[in-house]
């Protein structure tokens, strides 16, 4: 255990003297170049801090943080004692940067916590415990800070002790230990205080340099998610990827994940040396006895209970500016695993300070929520307790490509619910075989008024008359049966499709040819569409111009729109977003109606055609 | 596992994900020991194929003649694809280190940088910087976003969570990623000794010709080197903590000639590496971010 390295954070509220204890720390430690010393000595003159030295200058290195003198994003030192080698990661206090500081907690094994002896356990300490345990810290260091200000008195710290002792029993953690120093003047930071001798146990670096951090590998298994295949020549086929959890040996039979495929392992390569057998944390290349079908995404497993699944339950930390509300889509990267999914519902967002359930419908910046998750294809994962690795996530915005949130795998739904996918034996490909045709699903998108329900009406009727076997979604029809509890609100908006979407998938599983004709303007939405319906998604933009549309204004719609009877009238008041790539562009005010359908059966045909 | 091989591992697992999930990276290859760790893991990474992507170095024009050998010497043995870029339009203006200070730095290296990265159309370059050498590097993620004009937003960077990296960018957008983020000068070397990685040999000590000027010790390693009154050559056992433009490196007084040398001097190094770099002290202890924010490794 000893020159191990232990990777830690410092965190705690505003002002409660986090970066000046690290700084101390390093100063008193003699870990400083004199060059940093030196320019630490200056800059501190001629601040705030009456001539005396302000170690927080160590830490906060970016322009704005010693321009307002508080700490904005997490910085990262080295030191390394007799004993051991550290990486702390100092993180901001501001609730505004709370982002940041589970940054930093994402990367440590243990977390210092500092209070400040005079105001006790505040609100932001625990919404730093609580997203320390989120993210999967399990050691814990309470410093009591600012003990020179509070007379160095020991019934104050007792008091505290027992605070702290009361907020960490609702966690689950391995160690904890709580004491009392001042950063500013060094009591308890490198050495024992004489201050203090009321406190019998170590300073806190003595304490940090003998800590044992060292999760015993809780008998997972083997796994390692795949990074790439290697695969310079004909003779060489390897995997290449960081062994998540347990050992694995030559001569030892894996399975792959989400196939189900084994097979025997040839060889384990760590760099270009061949070694017998690996471990957990290890960058290696696995060389397997047979050929089977292996991919970046999939997980190499060895008696390790994962699941295979397409819906999750997430404790998540939502980081974006923008809310969160049910129905939202996203990349989700788990491993090395990145997937459509979507945010079906927001079972509850918790308290920071009592920890209780809040029901909600949508989640703010720096919440924490438990949601339900569902994946565009299936996807392996594993709670996060037991599977750090394969139970960590983010969620990644669409547009943006931000980072929205992170989180942690809380539970397989199917298992929860006990929901298995069923194969039936009787599959689309039969049906299709039967009605003599492929199943697909045409997307007619276009303004209204555009002719798309026309155009949809005269294809249908083609169709049938070749003796195929359609069906046709019209919105206004939809909206009046299946989706008549739904309005025009942004979540109805895209329930409304994702239905639709659903619907269409489950009439093509049963062979049909689907026509739908709705304006669905946005083109997130008409991608969750594609996803959930797949490679039978054929997009058919039908692309009159706005004008002709409003001249034409069979409904009345525009004319209201104009008058403002009607909030958000696509075209007018909201945007259409025309499709990137549709199989074909159709125009009726250029083009009769026959001829729009000539156009599209001609990109139609070898679609639908069954057999060759 | 001992620190170095936790930091080995953590490093090639970074060069893997940036190659199964970026467009079109580089390897950004200065020749200093920092970039001769880099191409090693590099070649750990992907064994026993080749890195799927090229080497760039930034050539200033200015760089001492031993590295380039050693560039020219690696590429060849180790059959990479070493890429060089000048900025010729500079060269032309006749911009150079000793009269032009931070204007050279801006125009031979970050424009020259910013050029390059736009003439291939690289999407992400890796480079060789730690968080130990200063204090805006610091601060700054494994991978660095960078806006179309190359820079870097130091009060807004996105969440870098466990090892999950999301490399997702719009369209000329780059990123800029840290494989050795979490190493120190003494991990540097302590790897170079144990994996016996080859360095430029301007890291040891020897014999040679160097002028001192404004506290520093520069090597006249050419002739564009002009001697200022009272200046005179001399002959002096030096060696470099780092390297870059020979007139804006400082060499240090020292007698070690071997990794063992180097490292217990570096551990019992008194003054941070970057002492020995001119161009980081020119404007105060923000300057280096300055820098970034300007497309700046």
């Amino acid at each position: 255990m000893k020159n191990d390295l232990l990777k830690f954070i410092t965190c705690g509220s505003v002002d409660d003297g986090k970066s000046t204890l690290i700084g101390h720390m390093l100063y008193d430690a003699k870990l400083l170049f004199t060059d940093q010393k030196k320019a630490l000595e200056l800059e501190s003159r001629v601040g705030s801090n009456d001539g005396k030295i302000d170690y927080s200058l160590l830490l906060d290195g970016l322009m704005a943080e010693r321009e307002q003198g508080i700490t904005i994003d997490v910085a990262y030192r080295y030191f390394t004692t007799a004993n051991r080698s550290f990486i702390v990661a100092d993180t901001p206090g501001h609730e505004e940067y709370t982002r940041n500081m589970a940054v930093g907690a994402s990367f440590a094994s243990l977390s210092v916590i500092l209070i400040d002896a005079s105001q006790g356990v505040l609100l932001q300490t625990k919404r730093h415990v609580r997203i320390c345990v989120l993210v999967g810290i399990r050691h814990f260091v309470f410093a009591v800070n600012k003990m020179d200000l509070a007379g160095y008195d020991q019934a104050r710290f007792q008091k505290i002790k027992k605070d702290i002792k009361l907020l960490m029993s609702e966690f689950d953690y391995k160690t904890i230990k709580v004491i009392p120093v001042s950063a500013t003047e060094g009591d308890n930071i490198t050495s024992r205080s004489d201050r203090m001798d009321w406190y019998t146990g170590p300073s806190l670096l003595q304490y940090l340099e003998n800590v044992d951090v060292s999760g015993e590998d809780e008998n997972t298994g083997f796994s390692m998610p795949v990074q790439r295949v290697c695969r310079p020549n004909r003779e060489f086929r390897g995997f290449q990827g960081q062994v998540a959890s347990g050992e694995l040996s030559v001569g030892d039979r894996i399975t792959v994940l989400p196939s189900r495929e084994q097979a025997g392992v040839k060889a384990i390569l760590q760099g270009d040396q061949k070694v017998d057998s690996c471990f957990r944390g290890q960058a290696v290349t696995v060389q397997l006895e047979s050929e089977i079908d292996i991919s970046r995404g999939c997980v190499i497993t060895k008696d390790c209970n994962l699941t295979v699944g397409s819906m999750l339950t997430a404790s998540i930390l939502w980081m974006d500016d923008n809310r969160l509300t049910a129905g939202m889509n996203f990349f989700l990267k788990l491993g090395t695993q990145q997937v459509p999914a979507t945010v079906l519902s927001i079972r509850y967002k918790t308290d920071i300070n009592s920890g209780n359930r809040i029901e909600t419908d949508h989640v703010l910046k720096n919440e924490i929520a438990l949601c339900e998750i569902s994946t565009g294809s299936k996807i392996v994962f594993g709670q996060f307790y037991n599977h750090p690795a394969h139970g960590s996530l983010i969620l990644i915005d669409r547009i943006t490509n931000a980072t929205a949130a992170c989180g942690v795998v809380v539970q397989n739904i199917a298992e929860e619910n006990n929901l298995t996918w069923n194969e039936m034996d009787i599959t689309r490909d039969l049906r299709q075989a039967r009605l003599g045709q492929k199943a697909v699903t045409v997307w007619m998108t276009g303004l209204s008024g555009s002719g798309k329900s026309t155009v949809a009406n005269a294809l249908e009727k083609r169709l049938f008359a070749m003796g195929k076997h359609t069906m046709l979604l019209d919105g206004d029809n939809v909206r009046m049966g299946l989706n008549k509890n739904l309005g025009f609100g942004q979540q109805d908006r895209m329930e409304n499709i994702r239905r639709i979407a659903e619907v269409s998938k489950l009439m093509n599983d049963a062979g049909l040819i689907v026509i739908t004709s709705f304006i669905s303007p946005y083109r997130q939405d008409r991608r969750s569409a594609q996803e959930i319906i797949g490679d039978s998604f054929l997009e058919v933009y039908v692309s009159t111009p706005l004008s002709e549309c409003e001249r034409r204004d069979v409904k009345g719609l525009y004319k209201a729109a104009r008058e403002g009877k009607i909030a958000d009238f696509t075209g007018i008041t909201s945007p259409y977003e025309p499709p990137e790539n549709p199989i074909v562009c159709i125009d009726t005010s250029q083009n009769d109606v026959e001829t729009c359908v000539d156009i599209i059966l001609e990109k139609l045909e070898d679609r639908i055609r069954y057999g060759e | 596992m001992d620190h170095l091989k936790e930091l080995e591992s953590e490093a090639i697992y970074i060069i893997r994900e940036v190659t199964a999930e970026c467009e079109k990276p580089v390897m950004l290859y200065s020749i200093g020991k920092d970039s001769s760790v880099m191409l090693h893991l590099a070649l750990k990474a992907f064994y026993p194929e080749k890195p799927p992507f090229p080497f760039l170095h930034i050539n200033t024009t200015w760089k001492f003649h031993e590295m380039i050998e050693f560039r020219d010497k690696r590429a060849e043995e180790l059959q990479i694809e070493m890429l060089e870029y000048i900025n010729e339009d500079g060269v032309n203006r006749g911009i150079n280190p000793f009269e032009h200070g931070s204007a050279y730095t801006d125009i031979m290296k970050t424009q020259a940088l910013k050029n390059a990265l736009d003439k291939y159309g690289f999407t992400a370059a890796f480079g060789g910087g730690r968080r130990d050498e200063e204090k805006s590097r610091a601060k700054e993620r494994i991978f660095s976003f960078r806006n179309r004009e190359h820079a870097w937003d130091p009060k807004n960077q996105r969440p870098e969570m466990w090892n999950l990296f999301n490399t997702r960018i719009n369209q000329g957008e780059s990123i800029r990623i840290f494989p050795l983020s979490n190493w120190t000068e003494a991990d540097i070397w302590q790897y170079i000794r144990k994996e016996n990685i080859p360095i430029v040999p301007l890291y040891f000590a020897k014999p040679r010709p160097v002028v001192q000027r404004d506290g520093n010790i520069i090597m006249v390693d050419d002739d564009r080197m002009k001697l200022l009154p009272g200046e005179k050559v001399e002959t002096k056992m030096v060696r470099f903590r780092t390297l870059g433009c020979y007139p804006l490196t400082g060499g240090v007084e020292s007698a070690a000639a071997t990794l063992d040398e180097i490292i217990d001097e570096t551990l019992g190094a008194v003054e941070s590496e970057r002492t020995s770099r001119i161009i980081d002290s020119d404007s105060g202890s923000a300057s280096m971010e300055k820098r970034k924010r300007e497309g700046y490794f």
